[in-house]
């Protein structure tokens, strides 16, 4: 099992590449050539899901249709993420290039910026950035605009098809799939979506080449990612690390010493208890993360955790769906009925049936992911749900 | 109510008069008004020619887009688990004190709306609370005091 020791890396916010040459020469590129850069970089999506970037851009550039869309997903709703806040903040120009980059590798002219409505503060910044893009792209002489679009309070709209809707007017409720986005995204027509720092890591691998991040990471987990790390850590914030480190090695460096879980992922990640630090990798191949590192020590209540993450999904549910919304409701009533001694805690069992049924039958990635949380919190610290 | 009716009709004429531009015309009379009216709704239906129960389900569905009365400041406390962890129910408390209201209302003078919200994306440095769109981050008691006060005083 690879574990590689923490290693802090800096391409994400690095300044040492002259931004124009950089976004020059990769425009010079033919869509076949970029699209075999970022597919032999082995760069998977950095919101979460982890599908493989490379390969979504050659899905949309193989489809026929004429108006094409690159999309940036920053509606970071996730709790215990904030790294596309930073970058945001940082290297704006980076996630545009990367943005122009793909609308040269698939054909389009357009990209949107969906920021989500807590981060309204960034808006001036960013449509100043954009002003200055827009004139470097002019000097290059490579037609693409870029439009920001604000969202307004919905966790669910980073879901990739609640993003489409409520781009285009309406409630955020996710579609069926397929079509994926790739054939029919925004306005149906065939988009890229990627996440922020998705587009950052495109970008900068146009300047390094697709070799040094391959030799980065594992042979799942290619590369570096940016991690949001809070909770009990006496140096909380983000931090660019190789992936493939066990969380043993990430708790020795980010802990305090008294660690007794870390929630790898977010409210819809997975929590790992102390003694399984040793075995887990940070990765694909263990526990994937889209940067979320919440780190709990040994005076934190579990129940509490997982309420919190429960009544965050109840509210944050779009209602479309039965299991979702019903689920959410049941299992935040369930567990506290276990703690109140109203039902025994052999129900816990009956609210795991619960949430698996929920991840085989809900309809979008929100509630497939509560049992996440709620199964790897229960299963690892059944005492605190029922004490 | 004529000023809404011009409001309307501005934020349709900057944004456009078709589905895609309903959430930027619902947000900019959320940022003059603080809150969409039903009257508010109605005349965003008839300006875009849809029906006004499309208007509602879009925007009731918005935590950003109060559809109730709110006051000029629009306080937001981030009640996500890291942030309840550094002491957001202090906090909390401490708003309370303050402004004499509790979550989910309006100070007698509709100057500030108390309410709850999921993560900010400022976990590291929590407690964090949105007012309006300033953000404000790592608070304590006596911070959120001070902060509070000068909003009294002095806007």
């Amino acid at each position: 099992m690879p574990d590689k020791r923490l290693k802090r890396v800096d391409l994400i916010f690095s300044d040492e590449c002259v931004y124009k040459d950089v976004l020059t020469k990769a425009l010079k590129k033919s869509s076949e050539e970029i699209i075999k850069d970022i597919l032999d970089s082995g760069l998977r999506g950095r919101g979460g899901a982890g599908f493989p970037t490379g390969m979504k851009w050659k899905f949309t550039a193989q489809e026929a249709e004429p108006e094409k869309y690159v999309v940036c997903n920053a509606d970071e709703g996730e709790p215990g993420t904030f790294k596309d806040r930073e970058i945001l903040t940082r290297v704006p120009h980076k996630v545009f290039g990367g943005m122009a980059i793909c609308g040269k590798a698939i054909g389009a002219k357009h990209g949107y910026v969906y920021l989500r409505g807590e981060y309204r503060f960034l808006k001036a910044d960013i449509e100043n950035a954009l002003e200055k893009f827009h004139n470097t792209l002019k000097e290059i002489g490579f037609d693409f605009q870029i439009h920001l679009l604000m969202g307004a309070g919905a966790y669910i709209c980073g879901e990739e098809s609640a993003l489409f809707e409520s781009m285009e007017g309406h409630r955020g409720e996710p579609r069926n799939k397929p079509p994926y986005p790739t054939i029919a995204g925004f306005r149906k027509k065939p988009t890229v979506i990627n996440n922020v720092e998705t587009l950052v890591y495109a970008f900068m691998i146009c300047n390094i080449g697709s070799k040094q991040f391959y030799d980065l990471g594992t042979a799942d987990s290619r590369g570096s990612k940016v991690f949001s790390v809070s909770g009990d850590t006496p140096i909380p914030g983000i931090y660019e690390l190789e992936l493939g480190m066990s969380l043993e090695t990430f708790v020795e460096e980010f802990g305090d010493g008294d660690t007794k879980a870390v929630q790898v992922g977010g409210a819809s990640g997975f929590c790992v208890p102390r003694k399984k630090f040793k075995d887990t990798i940070i990765g694909f191949e263990g526990v994937p993360t889209g940067g979320s590192m919440m780190i709990f020590n040994s005076s934190r209540s579990m129940y509490n955790v997982l309420k919190n993450y429960v009544e965050f999904f109840e509210e944050e549910s779009c209602g479309q769906c039965t299991p979702c919304r019903v689920g959410c409701q049941q299992l935040k009533l369930g567990i506290e009925a276990v703690k109140k001694g109203e039902k025994s805690a052999a129900y816990l069992d009956t609210l795991r049936k619960l949430a698996d049924t929920m991840k085989i039958s809900a309809k979008c990635g929100l509630g497939q992911s509560v049992a996440n949380s709620f199964s790897s919190i229960v299963d690892n610290f059944k005492e605190e749900m029922i004490y | 109510m004529p000023e809404i009716k011009e409001l309307v009709k501005q934020l349709a004429d900057k944004h456009g008069r078709n589905r895609e531009s309903l959430l930027p015309i619902l947000q900019g009379i959320v940022t003059e008004e603080r809150y969409i009216s039903d009257f508010a709704m109605t005349e965003v239906a008839r300006e875009l020619d849809m029906s006004a129960a499309l208007v509602y389900g879009t925007a009731t569905f918005y935590s950003f887009l109060d559809t109730k009365p709110r006051g000029k400041y629009v306080i937001r406390l981030c009640k996500t688990i890291t942030c309840d962890m550094k002491g957001k129910k202090q906090i909390l408390r401490t708003l309370e004190d303050l402004l004499k209201i509790e979550v989910g209302e309006t100070t007698k003078d509709k100057k500030f709306t108390l309410l709850e919200t999921n993560c900010l994306g400022w976990c590291h440095k929590g407690p964090a609370m949105l007012i309006n769109d300033e953000v404000y981050t790592e608070i304590t008691p006596e911070k959120v005091s001070e902060i509070i006060g000068d909003y009294m005083k002095n806007r």
